[in-house]
């Protein structure tokens, strides 16, 4: 057998990405963006065999299919009235990539900036409040800096801890900031008062540098592991079957 | 039996100035753009615009046609951000209600069903709350939970693209998905569509599943033969997104003098016009 390459640092957050569906069983898998894509196949190729996954269109299709290729087999029909209809039933995890993402994990893909005259404006709103108050969310952000890492988002799209708890019991009931997977590590919201805290940093990332790159407070254990490294099997469906033309290299360089 | 048979310019007379009007399809995705290119042409001025925006939303803010936006996302899908509704929303030149995807529908349900709202977590605990203050919530009469009323969003037309209708107005999508046109008709106080061909009743059932028949000739007013009216969105099976127009689009919408020269080439004439300007554009490109 040959050696397998070393992975890169876009190979550890597609694993990341990956994880966070870990445990999720028979429910819709939602990657929005690149890495998470080529994560939730993954996903569901070897540990999470049982997530329901679509084209991006309207089928859920089954099997193992690279970016940009036609899925093998469809199993069934969601068009978007569908994906409504599931998600209000909280049959769905879905990863989102935020512009701006609190300590609390609200998260903002709506408009930087004043909302009534916006320095920037970019998608709106979408359905991150319906999603982060139906089912489990979790965010990849794939440039970790004090610009997408704030003190306070702009605009409230997906709803965080803090904001979910001041709403009310009708928010908290169904709600969940899963995980967040940056191009420097993964965090969850795993502490007393649902603060973010750093659980792993990617190889060659210090706490440190994560810190560096935060706008807020981070927590972390005095020990902070490092990101579990992806396996050779892994390895060989990003690189052979989900992403052969190595595209998450342009998202994520190094 | 009615004979609903329009052309654009007869869609528009139709319309006013100050009308609440919701576009069907979904980002820059099965659009009725003959008809919206039809409204570049017009007078009309100080809509309102509801839908699941792409291009559409674009050129109408471009135009200057537009007092408020009502939008779950502006998008042109293969191109995240579109360049018209940046440059309005940075300038501050539009009003705007920004709702989540499924507020929007469910708005358009309550409309559709004439009921004043409906009740969802949508939306709570958001921003959405708060750039809306006009928002309440309901306290459930079985308890326990209070919950946003979307209110109900009466449009007065709707305009929506299919790929087959009869001259009824019973219409089909083909494609992947219906995206939310049976509920812009169903919310209009009159509703319009186009669509790649019409046919005879008989030949909708031959060619596909009676339930691609989404739209149904009640909730229609009239019916618009408009063969690539989608132009520049997808219209699948009939043609795919127009991938190389949209970025022209997207790079002329983003510069001011691009955009005048992408205006007179393509904007300027009427729909045959524009569709000529288009032909020629692909077959003047060398391969």
């Amino acid at each position: 057998m040959t050696a397998v390459m070393a992975p890169t640092r876009a190979e550890v957050c597609v694993v990341a990405c990956a994880e966070a569906w870990r445990g999720d069983g028979e429910i819709l898998a939602s990657p929005i963006g690149l890495v998470p894509t080529i994560a939730a196949r993954l996903a569901r190729a070897t540990f999470a065999p049982d997530l329901l996954l679509s084209d991006g269109e309207a089928m859920l299709v089954q099997g193992t299919w690279a970016l940009g290729a036609p899925p093998p087999v469809i199993e069934g029909w969601i068009p978007y009235r569908a994906v409504f209809d599931l998600l209000y039933g909280g049959r769905r995890h879905v990863m989102m990539g935020p512009s701006q993402i609190d300590r609390y994990g609200n998260a903002n893909i709506s408009a930087i900036g004043d909302f009534a005259r916006p320095t920037v404006q970019l998608l709106g709103v979408r359905g991150a409040p319906g999603n982060t108050v139906h089912h489990p969310t979790s965010y990849w952000v794939p440039r970790h800096s004090r610009r997408s890492f704030v003190a306070a988002v702009d605009m409230v799209s997906g709803v965080g801890y803090d904001r979910a708890a001041a709403a009310g019991p009708e928010v908290t009931r169904f709600h969940e900031v899963r995980r967040v997977v940056s191009n420097l590590g993964v965090f969850d919201f795993d502490t007393p008062d649902h603060r973010m805290r750093l659980i792993s940093t990617h190889p060659g990332v210090s706490v440190e540098e994560v810190r560096a790159a935060t706008a807020f407070e981070i927590d972390a254990p005095d020990e902070v592991p490092t990101t579990r490294l992806p396996t050779d099997a892994e390895l060989r469906l990003i690189r052979e079957v989900i992403d052969p033309r190595q595209a998450r290299a342009r998202e994520v360089p190094g | 039996m009615a004979d609903k048979r329009m052309t654009e310019a007869d869609v528009v007379a139709e319309l006013r100035s100050g009308m609440t009007i919701g576009i069907g399809g979904w980002g820059s995705r099965r659009k009725p753009m003959s008809l919206v290119r039809a409204i570049l042409r017009s007078d009309l001025r100080d809509l309102t615009i509801v839908g699941y925006g792409g291009p559409d939303v674009g050129l109408l803010l471009a135009a200057g046609k537009v007092r408020r936006l009502v939008y779950g996302f502006v998008s042109l899908d293969s191109i995240a951000l579109e360049p018209h509704f940046r440059a309005a929303r940075q300038a501050g030149a539009v009003d705007v209600t920004e709702y989540d995807e499924g507020m929007l529908q469910l708005a358009l349900y309550a409309a559709a069903c004439r009921l004043p709202f409906l009740p969802t977590r949508v939306g709570l605990g958001s921003d959405v709350m708060r750039i809306n203050p006009d928002l309440r919530t309901v306290a459930s009469p079985y308890g326990g939970e209070e919950l946003l009323a979307v209110p109900a969003l009466h449009l007065d037309a709707a305009l929506v693209h299919l790929n087959r209708a009869d001259m009824h107005g019973n219409a089909q999508f083909l494609g992947p998905d219906p995206y939310f046109d049976d509920l812009f008709c169903q919310a209009a106080a009159a509703a319009y569509v186009s669509c790649e061909r019409i046919v005879p009743t008989p030949e909708l059932t031959a060619a596909a599943p009676v339930q691609t028949l989404r739209i149904q000739r009640w909730m229609v007013r009239g019916v618009v033969e408009a063969p690539h009216g989608a132009h520049f969105t997808s219209c699948d099976p009939d043609y795919g997104r127009d991938e190389d127009f949209q970025r022209e689009y997207a790079k002329a919408a983003a510069e001011p003098e691009l955009w005048t020269a992408f205006q007179e080439r393509y904007l300027a004439g009427d729909e045959p016009a524009y569709q000529a300007a288009v032909a020629a554009r692909t077959t003047a490109v060398p391969a």
